[in-house]
This record gives structure tokens, sequence and C-alpha cells, in this order.
């Protein structure tokens, strides 16, 4: 007799735990412009069909929420049904027994405030608004609209100079981007559905590192049309390349002693190599674009003289002041912005850090950029201190193991109070009160102080990396409208009131990737040459590969590996390594060619032209 | 070449052929239900699927090509398996109700189902079924709709209106009216292109074949019926008559024994009409009318509606002349009402038409002294007219060819033409050359006009007429219409004439004829009109006989007030959506 058994999963259990980590991938890869008021449906079928039973509201409850959501669907409910879906949803959140019930009422009931017009719309005409317009995900995630399965083919055909060609009809920065890339496309890549992400940024840097110089397409006959580009950023580049190649002549104004905004001098060269970053810029002044340095916006040039010298006027002058912390002792000596550090070491004015401890505030990506330059700088001890959890920390997971892989140490759940400084004035470190995570506020953790006293880190260089401004004053008094600190462009790249002025890229959005300012370029060079009357199209004759037809077979992702940290840390050059080619080539080969497959052959595949 | 093997047999094609074109290529036959070359190859049905050797997954031979050493299977049990379950899973969701199905013996679904042996649908059935006006003239049966987005294609593609699209996602995925729009509010032409790409019988036109039975029976009423002149073309295909067999002698005695109490003949108003637009032609040419841009003839409804929907500055660059079959029926409530001395209101005016947009041209208003109504009180397509001389167990094998009534009876080759791209502009040169110079030109002379093959661009030619050089161009499918009305409004071309037809190759390839699934025969049946033409006696419509008599005895002369009346109208005169 047996007191106790161990227990052991059924084969229905582990067969059942493994659809769960299916569904976990497919939600992954669920594609936009799906009719939510059918999720919501689906959503409400696998909640019931979690239910215990037990209890009335959620066994019955919800199963008639799921028929008069059907009814909805299927045309044959009038609009009281959605009082009644309303009042039935609240009253399984207020009386179910357990969160398998009210969550689930929850999640109708959000939707039901969230959406509601669709739910109408499906009542009153009976029809969905819905359409399967975004076939290949990983293209209509991608800001630049970049035509990805292509150039996965054409690596896995080896033809990697023609991969670049592509990938340079809608992104001029291939290199960069392979490099550094948020890579935005792999967030929802269909592949999930099978085992996980293609590595598509990893194929991206292979295929630059692979193809050699390759040199751009033919500029179109000159127009004798003129625009200036004002900031020389990713953006800005952009814009010229395009504009350049629709036989536009552009002028680009560059503050900073060399071009690429915060590709150069925000981005560390052990992320981006410089020489790497050069390879995309030189390839873009190849095609004719001029560039004037060292002229300050507001100071050396205004918009005013821009905008009489030229048919046409960017602003791409991104985010480059930081914004303060706001609390005492800021101004002390040792006490700087990440903007302003980061860009010193770009401008190779590298400060000694020698045996110092460096406190770096913040936990984006910019902060992480700090503490790996404070290590390769010699900082005896390098701390990233955060207010919130390693979890909140907004920069990417890869590049805050990354900083711990080097030595950094993190502080968590700690709000800076104040900075000491010394006689002389300088930073001697820094009080922060100890914080607890607290309810969560629009989806994200808060934090509240835990009651216990400051804590002090010594430190005598303190690195503020909490965010960037834009300095929109000389724009303002020019008459650009801005808000907020942000140049508010139109969705088209212009404004309404001002012809023949156009601005984009982190300055009109605020601080964001280097693949949207390269889709701002793309977008503004568009209207820039319909306002110039023109009606250029950007096209790449490459052509693309069939797919190939074997069967997808799961196979893992091909992951970049990275050098190791002891010995990376005593440089700056690249920390990631590229795939090998017959990485590469599995890699693409895993590609499911959404373009051909499914959808995308029908409508929306492939834009070949813009 | 490329070499591989299917079904054992070993194969060699050229680089790029599709699986399907290569078996094709060598007598192998792969089944396809979605598939429409260079239009819809989408592999959205998966009944053309093959097994590749070594591969779990099965794939679509439409739009997959050859790869050196591929091994295939067409028909492997694999295959079939397949194959049955997909077109079992279509069955389950469409309406097999094939005894009352427009459609039933020409349907690709009941084909392949009954090929493959399938006499029972395991599956649950589930009908999609969505209100829709019966009164409208292009009807769409959701339930018998298989989603194989031809009709989308063809209307995105061909015919460049988006009509169709598909709405939703998840499992009420359906195909329906673009934008939310309902069809009444759609910018449809009606040229029917849609419906005669369908597989099945989830489009069709509006049957009036009863409301012709009921005239016919109705004591009351004189029915008269004109057959348009690419009917003759076509009908027979579905009649099992050859092309010399289908004359449309054969089918003037099927329309007698039906009981019409008068049959004409349209080329004759086809004849008309070019007196009428000929002459405005010139009139307009000479006056400089046609400097910027040019006159478009107006005898297609189709392409009417298309230009008010998507060009409405252009309408006035149009001919006022009615079509054929609106200045037949203002001529037979008129002029041979009178004759036969029966007041307008007792003739039943029928026409026998290719064309699903003449069903939407016939509620046209005709206002003559007392009579109020229309020119033409109901219109049928060639497939109605081939359905209703099914049920009235006529043996086609046992027509004769009969003479169309008189008064109306003349027809000229140039009229005939008019059922082809082309043919109006031909028949228009040939007696605009007349009118100018006195003589009459070879009746080949404008045979440049002429399509040489099916889908053609426009094609263009300056003639010359006496001192004049007339720039002329001529255009089938709305796509290309609206790239050469484009070219013309960039000013990249000029001309002074534009014919127009809104179906591919003419109302020979017009959306009410017979359906072959796959098969584009507007250009065969062209060639057949121009055969007629050549064999014609009479190959001028300045010199036919009856329409002289016309103008003598009734109507004065080409243009004169009362031709304004009765043969010319009004294009503003009704609203058509514009969106």
């Amino acid at each position: 007799m047996s007191r106790l058994e161990i227990s052991t999963p059924n084969k229905a259990q582990v067969v059942v735990e493994g659809l769960y980590k299916d569904l976990e991938r497919r939600i992954e890869a669920s594609p936009p412009g799906l009719c939510p008021v059918d999720m919501a449906r689906a959503f409400l079928e696998l909640c019931h069909a979690q239910t215990c039973g037990k209890c009335t509201p959620c066994r019955v409850g919800l199963w008639q929420l799921k028929n008069m959501l059907t009814d909805v669907l299927n045309g044959e409910a009038t609009l009281d049904i959605l009082d009644l879906m309303e009042e039935s949803a609240l009253s399984i959140m207020q009386s179910a027994d357990c969160a398998i019930g009210y969550e689930a009422a929850h999640m109708v009931y959000k939707a039901l405030a969230g959406y509601r017009e669709d739910f109408e719309q499906h009542i009153i005409t009976g029809r969905c608004t819905c359409t399967y317009n975004q076939p290949v995900p990983c293209v209509s995630l991608c800001p630049a609209k970049v035509d990805i399965p292509g150039y996965i083919a054409l690596v896995g055909e080896g033809r990697y100079a023609d991969a670049i060609r592509l990938i340079r009809k809608d992104n001029p920065f291939p290199t960069t981007c392979g490099f550094i890339c948020e890579h935005p496309c792999e967030a929802r890549c269909r592949r999930n559905m099978v085992d996980d992400a293609i590595n598509i940024r990893g194929i991206k840097r292979f295929a630059a590192d692979y193809a050699g110089k390759v040199p751009p397409p033919e500029c179109a006959p000159s127009t004798g049309k003129r625009v200036a580009i004002v900031g020389g950023g990713p953006g800005g580049l952009s814009s010229a390349y395009y504009l350049q190649l629709m036989g536009h002549q552009v002028t680009v104004f560059e503050m900073l002693p060399e071009l690429g905004g915060m590709l150069r001098y925000g981005i560390p060269n052990y992320r981006l190599p410089k020489d790497r970053l050069d390879d995309d810029i030189q390839a873009i002044l190849d095609t004719g674009v001029e560039v004037k340095h060292g002229l300050r916006i507001g100071q050396d040039i205004t918009i005013q003289q821009l905008r009489a010298e030229y048919d046409a006027v960017l602003i791409t002058i991104g985010a480059s002041t930081d914004k303060k912390l706001g609390i005492e002792g800021e101004t002390a000596d040792g006490v700087l912005s990440a903007v302003q550090f980061l860009r010193g070491v770009g401008k190779k004015e590298i400060p000694d850090l020698t045996g110092q401890e460096v406190a770096v505030i913040g936990g984006g990506n910019v902060s992480m950029d700090a503490v790996r330059t404070a290590i390769r700088l010699g900082a005896k001890k390098v701390s990233i201190v955060y207010r919130r959890r390693i979890a909140d920390m907004t920069a990417l997971p890869a590049e805050i193991e990354g900083a711990i892989a080097e030595g950094v140490e993190v502080q968590t759940l700690m709000a800076p109070s104040r900075i000491d400084v010394d006689e002389n004035g300088h930073v001697k470190g820094i009080y922060v009160t100890p914080q607890m995570i607290s309810k969560i506020k629009d989806g994200r953790a808060s934090v509240k102080p835990t009651g216990e006293d400051d804590i002090y880190i010594p430190c005598t260089t303190l690195i503020v990396a909490i965010g960037q401004n834009i300095e929109f004053k000389h724009f303002e008094e020019a008459g650009v409208p801005v808000e907020r600190g942000r140049i508010m462009s139109e969705k088209y790249g212009g404004f309404a009131n001002i012809p023949g002025v156009f601005a984009g890229g982190d300055c009109a959005t605020g601080p964001a990737t280097v693949i949207k300012a390269i889709a701002a370029g793309k977008v503004t060079a568009a209207n820039i040459d319909e306002y110039l009357g023109f009606h250029h199209e950007i096209s790449c004759d490459v052509k693309i590969p069939e797919p190939n037809l074997d069967d997808r077979t799961p196979c893992g992702r091909v992951n970049m590996t990275e050098r190791e940290s002891c010995e990376r840390i005593c440089d700056f050059d690249g920390v990631e390594n590229c795939m090998t080619e017959c990485e590469a080539k599995q890699e693409a080969s895993r590609c499911l060619r959404c373009d051909h497959f499914g959808f995308g052959i029908f409508k929306g595949g492939r834009e070949k032209l813009w | 070449m490329v070499n591989l093997t299917i079904n054992n047999k070993k194969i060699s094609v050229p680089e790029g052929t599709t699986i399907m074109e290569a078996a094709e290529q060598n007598g192998i036959s792969i089944p396809r239900l979605c598939y429409l070359k260079g239009l819809n190859d989408i592999g959205a049905c998966r009944v053309c699927v093959v097994e590749l050797e070594g591969k779990e997954r099965l794939i679509p031979s439409c739009n997959n090509v050859v790869e050196e050493g591929m091994v295939i299977y067409t028909n492997s049990p694999k295959v079939r398996m397949n194959r049955k379950k997909t077109v079992e899973f279509l069955l389950s969701q469409h309406d097999c109700q094939c005894a009352v199905c427009a459609r039933s013996g020409n349907c690709t679904l009941q084909k392949i189902a009954n090929d493959l042996n399938i006499i029972d649908v395991p599956f649950k059935q589930r009908l999609e079924r969505r209100p829709w006006n019966k009164e409208f003239p292009l009807i769409r049966d959701s339930a018998k709709c298989i989603k194989c987005m031809r009709c989308v294609q063809v209307c995105d593609k061909v015919q460049s209106l988006n009509v169709w699209d598909l709405e939703s996602t998840g499992s009420r995925t359906t195909v329906q009216v673009s934008k939310g729009r309902n069809i009444e509010e759609a910018n449809c032409s009606l040229c029917g292109q849609c419906i005669t790409h369908c597989p099945v019988g989830a489009l069709r036109e509006r049957d009036d074949t009863d409301k012709v039975w009921a005239a016919i029976d109705n004591k009351k009423k004189v029915t008269v019926v004109q057959v348009a002149p690419a009917v003759r073309a076509a009908w027979g295909e579905a009649l099992g008559l050859s092309r010399e067999e289908a004359t449309i002698g054969k089918i003037v005695d099927a329309l007698r024994q039906m009981g019409f109490d008068y049959v004409f003949d349209t080329t004759f108003s086809a004849d008309l009409t070019i007196m009428e637009e000929g002459n405005e032609f010139l009139e307009r040419f000479t006056k400089g009318e046609l400097k910027t841009r040019p006159m478009f003839t107006s005898c297609c409804p189709g392409w009417i509606r298309f230009i008010k929907s998507q060009f409405p500055h252009l309408v006035p660059q149009l001919s006022t002349a009615k079509s054929p079959q609106q200045m037949f029926g203002a001529v037979m409530k008129t002029y041979f009402a009178k004759s036969i001395n029966v007041a307008p209101e007792d003739i039943c005016t029928v026409s026998i038409m290719p064309c699903v947009a003449k069903k939407g041209e016939r509620n046209m208003e005709l206002f003559y002294e007392e009579y109020a109504g229309h020119d033409v009180d109901i219109v049928l397509t060639t497939r109605e007219l081939t359905r209703m001389i099914r049920s009235a167990h006529i043996n086609p094998a046992t027509l004769t060819d009969a003479e169309c009534d008189r008064l109306m009876q003349d027809g000229s080759g140039a009229g005939v033409i008019f059922g082809a791209t082309g043919g109006v502009m031909e028949a228009a040169l040939r007696s605009a050359y007349y009118l100018v110079t006195g003589t009459n030109p070879d009746p080949d002379a404008f045979s440049v006009v002429r399509a040489t093959e099916f889908g053609q661009d426009a094609i263009s030619a300056e003639i010359t007429i006496g001192d004049a050089k007339v720039r002329a161009a001529v255009v089938s499918g709305l796509g290309n219409t609206r790239k050469l009305i484009n070219a013309i409004e960039r000013g990249d071309v000029h001309y002074d004439f534009v014919e127009v037809m809104a179906c591919p190759g003419g109302c020979s390839g017009g959306g009410g004829q017979p359906i072959h699934d796959g098969e584009e025969l507007a250009f065969t049946r062209g060639q057949n009109l121009y055969f007629l033409d050549k064999n014609n006696k009479l190959r001028f419509s300045h010199e036919n006989q009856d329409v002289l008599k016309l103008y003598a005895d009734f109507m004065e002369k080409p243009l004169s007030h009362k031709a304004h009346m009765l043969l010319h109208t009004d294009h503003n005169a009704w609203e058509m959506p514009k969106a």
C-alpha cells in the first residue's frame, strides 16, 4: 500500500504541453489584419476550454458570450446584443470564482471596449471590413518594406551582390542594418509556426560581408532640381540616395566632421564598425551627393536661406540633445550625457577611464552602449543604475546580456535621488532610493519606494542615458510646427503650410530605430520627387529565384555567435561574428517564401517598384 | 532545357516551364479548378497538386516550375487521395443542387467531382447565404462560390475596376464586392467577364427568359426580336453546332419557332449607327472639335459605364449616337410600329446580345409622341438564347436558314464585324471614306485595325481620307482602355477617333457569350465574323437599302432632328457610381 505516489503526466498531457508550445509560436506569428471580432471569439473558445466547470459564470457564462459573439459574426444579431454581452462579461468578471473565468470575461470586455465599432459593423452590415492585406509578415513589419523573401532567396543561391542590390531598392544601408537593425521583420515571421523565426538580420549581415563592393545603380538623367538636406544621418542620407537616383542634385548639410549621424557618433564601433558604415555611406556618396560639413542649422545657415536657394528642403536633424535627470548636482564635473559621451568617443576624443568607477543611469540601448564603451575605456567598475527590473528595460535582451557578460554591474530598482559632489565640483557618487515593483499601469509595471534608506554608489564619472531630445528652436522660430519637442510633419513628410519643406527621422518621430529613419528617407524622397513635379520609380531588375520546394521540416535557427567577452573588452572591434556560408544557406533555406506560398502570390506579395 | 520524369515518363522542357505545362506538353493532363493561365496561378484550390518524389508535402503544379531531375507523379495514390479530399471539402461549402443551376453541364467543379467519382460527401455542409439584389443584371450566388479568385483577378488585372475582393478573414473569408460596397454602388461596368471566367455557377446574368416567354404568350403583345452580330459567332458552341452550321438564319428559324412575331438582325442598326456616328465624326472632326481629344465610340454599354465612373470629364467626347441595340428598339417602336399599324406600347422589343451590360443599357428611356417607355424591353444574352432553344426542345440539327423580316432586312458585312474589336472603326472608316470622297474604298482597305491575336494592346493607325488624315485607335478590354486613356490624357498620344469595347476581343468575347473554362474564344469568333463580312454581297453600311429607305421615308437624313430625337442619347441622363 502506498501512502503517496509520484505523479507523472499522462500521455495526453505530454502531447497537449507540446501543443501549447505550438500555439504560443503560432500566436507569435499571427499576421496583422485579422478580424478582431473573430479573434475575440477564438480566444474565448480557448479560454472556455480551460474552465474546470465548477462555477456557473465560467461554465455557462463564457459559453453564452461565445454564442453571442458567433451570432454577431454570422450577422444574426441586433445592436442591443452588445449591451447584453458587456453586462454578461462584467458579471462574469465580478462573480467567477477564479482567474480562468474572470480573466476570460475580461478579454471579451476589453475587446468590446476597444473595438466596439467592429462589432457594430458586423451587426449592421453583416459584413467584415477586414482583409488579409499584409500577406508577407516580414515585409509588412519592416518600416522600409525591404523585399526580405527576395534577398533571402538570393543569399540561398549564393547571389550576394544581387541581394545587396535588392535591399538597396528600399534601404541604402544594408551593411549597417546587417549589424544593428532591431529587425522588427522577425517578430511575426511565419516560420515561428514551424520552429522559430528566420534570422533575417543575420542573413543580411552575411550578404553584406560576402557581397564585396557593390556599386549603386545609375542615376536618372539630371532634372536640374536641387534639394538641401539638413543632417547626414541615416534618414537624410537615405533620402539623398533615392533623390540622386531620381536625377535630383542633393546637398547634405552636416554639422559634424563626418557623415552617419547617430550611426557614427552614437553607436559604438564594437556594434557597428565604422569602416563597415563607410561601405554604405560610400555607395550613397557614389551617386553624386554633395556634402557641406561644419555648418550648423540656425547658426551658420537658416532654413529661410535654404528654401530660397534650393527647390526643396528636408530636415533630418535627428535627436541629439539629452534629457536631464533634474536632480541636485547634475551640473557637476564628471556628469555627462550618454550622447555627449558616445559622440566624444566617435570623434576619437577618447577619455581615459582607467581605474575609474562609472555609473550609467538608464535601461535602454544607449545605456548599454555607454556601459560597454566605458568598460572598453578601462573603467574599474561600471554599473547600470535602473529604477525598474531587468525585464522592464527597453534595451534589446542581447545588449543587456552582452553588457553583463562584459562585467557590468546591474543595480536595479534604484531611483537616483541626488548626486554627491566633491570640493572641486566633481562628481563623487550618487545616492539612489531603493524601489519595489508595484502595480501595472498602461501595460508597464510601476515602482514605488520601499521606504529603506538611500544607498550610495560611488563614481567618478556619471553618465545619464535616459533619453534624447530634439534641437527644434530654430525650426520653431522659422514657423515649422513643433509639438511636445517634435517637428510635426504630416504622414507624407511635408507640412500643410510650408510647401517644399519636409522632415523625417528621429526629429519627427522622437528617438526611434535606424530602419524607421531609413523608411522616412524613402517616404520623403518619393514625396519630394512628386513635389518637384516628377514621378520617378525606384526598382531593381534582379530576378528573384523560384522558391525551393523542399519540405519545411523543423530546423533550429542559426543564431550569431560573439567574440569571447574577456577578449572583446580590450578593443572596439566588432563583437558579433558573421554566419558561415554553410549556416547562411541553411538559414536561407528555412524561409517559407510567404511571397510565393499563401496569400502573397495572390495579392500584395511583392512591390517591384515604388 | 530541363530534364525530368513525370509519371515514369522522361521528358525535357524549357527552363521556367511550370509542372502543369510540362505535363500537358507531354500528354499528361492535370485537373485544375482555380488556375487560369496568366491570370490566376495562385495555387488556391489545390486540385492540381502533384507528388514530388522524396517530399512529404504535395505541391501545386500550376505555379511551380520544373527543376532538373525532378521525379513527379500526377496521379499517385497520395495525389488521388488529397485531390479527392480537397474537392469534397469544396463540395461541402458548395450548393450542389446542380439540377437547378445555369452552369450544370458546363461546371468545372461538377466535372472534377464526376471525374473523381465522388458520389457522397462525408462532411457536414455549410452554405454561405448572402442577400443579393435579384433585379441587378449581374447576380452572385454566395452559396456556389468556391473562392477560386478568378473574378477578383479578371476584374483587377484585365478590366482594372477592382469590383471584387476577398472580405473578412478566418473561416468567414469570402469574395464580396470590394470596399464594403453593394454591387449597385460599385463601379461595375457589367462587362460580365467575371461571369465568363467563373468555373461554377456563382456568377451569372439575371435570367430574363421567363419574361420573354410571357411576352410571347401575351396575345396583346407583338414580340419583335433582334440578334446582335456577335451572337452568330458563338451560339452554336453551346448547342453542339460547328461554326459553319451555326448560321444567323438558323437563329431566325429558332426564334420564329419559339413564337416571336418578327425577327431582325442587329446588323441593320449597326449600319444605321455607322450612318449617324460616321456623320457625327466627320462633323466634329471638320469643325476641329477633336484637336485635343478624340471622339469615342458609344456602342458598348460596358465602356459607357466605365468612362462615366472612371473618366467622367471625358463623357462629352463620346459619340451621342445610341448603340445599335437601342437604335433598333427606337426604330421598332416608331417606324416599324407605324408600318404594321401597332401602337408602340403593344410591342415588346427583345434583343439577343453577347453582353450583360446591355441589360443595364435597356433601362434608358424612350419618349416618342404619346409613348413613354424603353427602346428595348427585354435583353437576353447568347447563353439565355441557347437556354430558350433547349427549353423549347428545338433540335438544333433540324433548324434551317430563314430570312429576317422585311423593312429592316438588309445588313452589311460592315455591320456584322461590329461584333469584333476594330469592327466599328473599320465599318465607320469604310463609310467615312465614301462620304468624303464620293467613291467606295476597297472594303478591306482598313483591315489594319483588326486584331491579330487575343488580348492585344490598343491598335492605332493613321488613315488618309481625301485630304485629311484621321488618327484612329482601337482598344478592347478596360485595363487596356485605361492605359490608352491615360496616355491620351498625358499627351503621349493623340487620336481623332477611338473605338472602345469593354470586353477583350470585343463583343465576340462578350460577357454574355457561351462559357468555355480556360479558353478565350473572342479571336476565333471574331475571325468568323470577318469571314462572314468577306462573303457578304453588301460590305458598306451606306449601301444598306433598308437603312436608306428608313431615312427616305422617316428619319429624313443622318443627324436630322428626328434622328437626334430617336437615334441619339444624352449620356448624362443617368447616374453611374463614381467610386
